[in-house]
């Protein structure tokens, strides 16, 4: 049911629209949708899993996110452990998940779950969120997640640090095959809230200087389990 | 005649670049920028294939923007998302207002939004009783000082940290520091509470998702992040020529984003969002609202020669090419855009007449549609602009100034010959500059006049 | 062949010896050069001052003057950007549309004709000194013209080049953008001549009279010992 303003701004834009517009410096108009993938201009990417991980490490190293690679899930409860030693951990928050609840159990900590649909302010107060994820990203460095994958929107941000941790068969190359990874999965039924994550939050705001934590986690860890 | 917001534009522009503190500060804050956008771009397979790729799908969602808005918007609202068409700023305010005031919302967190300054957001609902905080720091501290955005992506690049440690000392009483992180976690601190105290959080949107019903928003602090996910009801305002066709276009869009307005790969958060909380998830807003915002784009659309400047992405690379802006800096222009973009699209939105002088303050080098990263014909939009003003109004003695001149050079060897004789006055010229008309006196400011040769090339050739 | 030199106005009436230069290059390389008398301006002020029609009254004096068959080589970066790229926009959907395009076809900024369409570098010139070049932005962005000038200069005797930093920025010139918003053009050659400075060049050497009167002016101003000369008398020089 349209209103009278849609009607009106409709309008207004079918009007405008008779006029064609020139295209003398746009060489492929017509033809966005026979374009070549956005990969072939974007920097490249190694084929190869081995390769991709690499540059997913190399990536991390560089944004300041914490990697940590773990043979199988024990060993990834123990690297959760260490972390919370690390960095002395009092609270968690997270949400359920086969491999997460393993890890986070390991952790042996106070754990608020998201499906108890705790308090916000009792959310502030946790030292780390602790999420899944539905993808790593090699070529940018980046975690994907959504609403509905990683206890909703607010666990992995508004804590001070957030904790992924995810499995290598979630390493996909670059962002179109991510982006492809996510009409798959949820097409016709996506999550009101996604996000790609890539590194702790950060501002340039202040001369330029980069400084972590502005809002969001300060730290980010991906503990990868292969 | 000079409209007042050029008079205005004039005296700004004077005092800023006599300032060189602000042109050394602004200089090397490019500087940085300039070294991290060249490295990225130095990293793309084929930049430029890239922009035209990018062109090409802004022209396809522009050029037919009422299908892909009608796709777009109803897929939101078969989720849950309410979607109000609004005109004009007025009509944008006053549905934001009337929300807040049907919801009894007493706090208001504000992520960036370029949109919501344009129609001047924040006064109404202040006015209407709301606190109203911003919560990119950028932002953040450009509200505190009471002033506007100096860059649409940097609001605060003209302020040192000492200045800003002074504005934190007086308004939050906080202790003065010279450390930028210190400077940082005193405004986290500030807003962790204002983002939990939130009735309403209002954001803006990068781009808006045809196919798939969603609004994209990308930022670096993950305050909108919270923004949009801390207070019950989450308000975005849109402009309507934001929609993109794909979901996969942004597998585009956000890389070139990045490295044109940061000089980063991607920024650290690219949120997607396409209604209020769904039942199966443990948290989210209860209500989404999307304002489509008009307010002067369909009259751009409308001017076919410049629609392309509705394919902007706002990610100030053309500011930061600009050796205008960088002289005379965002706060002398008067607009809630600056630079190029601001320049080409002010007129449209605003009135050409009020806002022609900015497409006169450019020497037209083009550098600004060089960097455009989606190909917007910036430099030559300002020629339009020109041209355009003339048409409408052209000013009666210039006029007459330029036809005269267009007689003269149908008379070279009468233009030539007035030169010559003008020869033994120029030092009288010079040194009665303060006294001869404009041009003249505004070249002889801080220039010699150029050498009148003895013999002009047109007399050696009739002597050959 | 028969090269038609076009003449703007101001080198005609200020800087004569850049044309007379471009004459003595191409006379020496075999060619015939003719000059239209009947012309002076292409009317680029007109133009980008916005009044199009005083612009297309100009134009119409060049089209006519320069109809034919010859290359027309211009010695300035910003009128050569005005016959090449804008006449065709001036004149679109008018009679004169053909004539607009058929003489942008032959038009083409000094360097850019010497090197791209003669094919050649070395003119066997000899220049002693220092010098740094100034890319003058309707020739680098309109035209393309970015590798011919250091090509040429490159076979220079004696001549050392050195680049400024910010080799591309924006002199402040602009045409009337100079007399309009003199503080902007003034803070932006004022940069500009800064870099030029700090490379210890004894000449600034560009492809255009225009950004170097502007920049001389300011040079002259400051008593600076820089002196600016367009790249047609460094190649005449021996």
């Amino acid at each position: 049911m349209k209103s009278e303003k849609q009607k009106d701004i409709l309008g207004r834009i079918r009007e405008a629209l008779k006029i064609p517009a020139p295209i003398a410096h746009v060489a492929h108009r017509q033809t966005a949708s026979s374009l070549p993938q956005p990969r072939a201009w974007l920097p490249p990417v190694p084929p190869d899993q081995a390769g991709q991980l690499a540059m997913f490490e190399r990536n991390c190293e560089q944004l300041r996110t914490e990697f940590c690679p773990a043979r199988g899930i024990d060993e990834a409860g123990r690297v959760a452990k260490g972390l919370r030693e690390k960095y002395g951990w009092s609270l968690a928050a997270s949400h359920h998940q086969v491999e997460l609840d393993a890890v986070v159990r390991a952790l042996g900590i106070e754990t608020l779950y998201m499906e108890d649909h705790p308090a916000q302010t009792e959310l502030e107060k946790c030292s780390v969120g602790i999420t899944a994820c539905d993808a790593l990203v090699a070529q940018t460095g980046s975690i994907l997640l959504t609403a509905r994958s990683a206890g909703g929107r607010a666990l992995s941000v508004l804590p001070p640090h957030h904790l992924v941790v995810a499995q290598i068969n979630q390493l996909v190359a670059d962002l179109p095959a991510a982006f492809e990874l996510l009409a798959a999965r949820y097409d016709g039924n996506y999550p009101s809230f996604a996000t790609f994550i890539t590194g702790p939050s950060r501002t340039g705001d202040i001369e330029r200087i980069l400084v972590f934590g502005a809002h969001g986690p300060r730290m980010l860890t991906v503990i990868l389990v292969q | 005649m000079l409209s007042s917001f050029a008079a205005r534009f004039k005296a700004r522009a004077t005092r800023l670049t006599a300032d060189l503190e602000h042109r050394v500060k602004i200089r090397s804050a490019l500087e940085s920028y300039e070294k991290a956008r060249d490295e990225r771009k130095a990293l793309f397979q084929d930049w430029e294939a890239a922009r035209e790729g990018a062109a090409a799908i802004k022209w396809e969602a522009v050029n037919h923007l009422d299908a892909y808005l009608v796709r777009f918007v109803e897929k939101l609202e078969s989720r849950g998302a309410k979607v109000f068409w609004a005109g004009n700023a007025e009509e944008a305010r006053d549905y934001i207002v009337a929300l807040a005031k049907e919801k009894g919302a007493r706090s208001i967190i504000k992520s960036k939004s370029m949109t919501s300054e344009e129609i001047h957001l924040n006064e109404s609902l202040r006015q209407a009783g709301c606190e109203v905080v911003e919560s990119d720091l950028g932002e953040f501290i450009v509200q505190l000082r009471e002033e506007d955005p100096y860059h649409i992506v940097f609001p605060a690049m003209h302020l040192t940290r000492t200045e800003i440690s002074d504005l934190f000392h007086e308004k939050l009483h906080s202790t003065p520091t010279d450390n930028p992180e210190e400077l940082t976690m005193i405004a986290r601190r500030e807003l962790r509470l204002k983002y939990l105290r939130a009735d309403i959080g209002i954001s803006g949107a990068n781009f808006g998702i045809a196919e798939t019903g969603m609004i994209s928003i990308t930022e670096n602090e993950g305050n909108a992040r919270l923004t949009t996910a801390i207070p019950r009801v989450h308000v975005a305002l849109m402009g309507i020529e934001k929609v993109i066709p794909k979901l996969s276009d942004l597998a585009l869009f956000l890389p070139m984003l990045a490295t044109a307005g940061t000089g980063q790969q991607i920024t650290c958060y690219n949120s997607l969002i396409g209604g209020p909380r769904q039942p199966d998830e443990a948290d989210g807003p209860a209500e989404f609202h999307l304002v489509l915002l008009d307010n002067g784009r369909t009259q751009l659309l409308a001017d076919a020669e410049q629609r392309d400047a509705l394919h902007c992405i706002r990610c100030g690379a053309c500011l930061n090419a600009c050796p205008i802006f960088r002289n005379v800096g965002g706060h002398t222009y008067g607009t809630t855009y600056q630079g190029p973009i601001g320049s080409v699209i002010t007129p449209h939105l605003r009135g050409l007449m009020d806002w022609k002088h900015l497409s006169y303050a450019s020497s037209l080098c083009g550098a600004c549609t060089e960097a455009c990263p989606v190909k917007i014909d910036l430099h030559h939009h300002l020629l339009h602009n020109r041209r355009n003003s003339v048409t409408q109004n052209p000013d009666r003695w210039e006029r007459f100034a330029f036809r005269a001149f267009a007689r003269l050079t149908a008379h070279p060897g009468l233009l030539d010959k007035l030169v010559r004789l003008s020869r033994p006055f120029l030092p009288l010229v010079r040194a009665a500059r303060h006294i001869m008309p404009p041009p003249i006196k505004a070249w002889l400011g801080s220039r010699e006049l150029p050498p009148v040769a003895p013999q002009s090339f047109r007399n050696y050739w009739k002597s050959r | 062949m028969k090269i038609t030199l076009f003449v703007p106005c101001f080198v005609d009436q200020l800087f004569p010896s850049v044309g007379i230069c471009a004459v003595r290059i191409f006379e020496k390389l075999g060619h015939t050069v003719d000059f239209k008398e009947s012309i002076i301006c292409c009317g680029q002020p007109a133009f980008n001052a916005g009044y199009w029609d005083e612009a297309r009254g100009i134009a119409r004096r060049v089209l006519k003057a320069l109809s034919g068959q010859d290359p027309v080589v211009v010695p300035s970066g910003s009128c050569g950007a005005m016959i090449r790229n804008f006449y065709p926009e001036l004149f679109k959907n008018r009679s004169e549309a053909e004539a607009a395009v058929q003489l942008a076809r032959r038009t083409f900024e000094f360097s850019s004709f010497l090197v791209d369409q003669l094919g050649v570098t070395d003119l066997g010139s000899r220049f002693p000194a220092k010098v740094t070049f100034h890319d003058g932005c309707h020739g680098l962005r309109e035209l393309h013209v970015k590798h011919q000038p250091r090509q040429l200069l490159e076979h220079v005797k004696d001549l050392t080049l050195i680049e400024m930093e910010d080799q591309t920025s924006c002199c402040g010139f602009g045409g009337t953008f100079a007399v309009k918003f003199p503080m902007i053009s003034t803070a932006m050659g004022e940069t500009k001549s800064r870099s030029a400075l700090d490379t210890g060049a004894e000449y600034l050497v560009s492809n255009d009279s225009s950004c170097l009167m502007h920049l001389q002016g300011l040079l002259s101003r400051q008593k600076q010992k820089l002196k600016t000369i367009h790249l047609a008398e460094v190649l005449a020089s021996s």
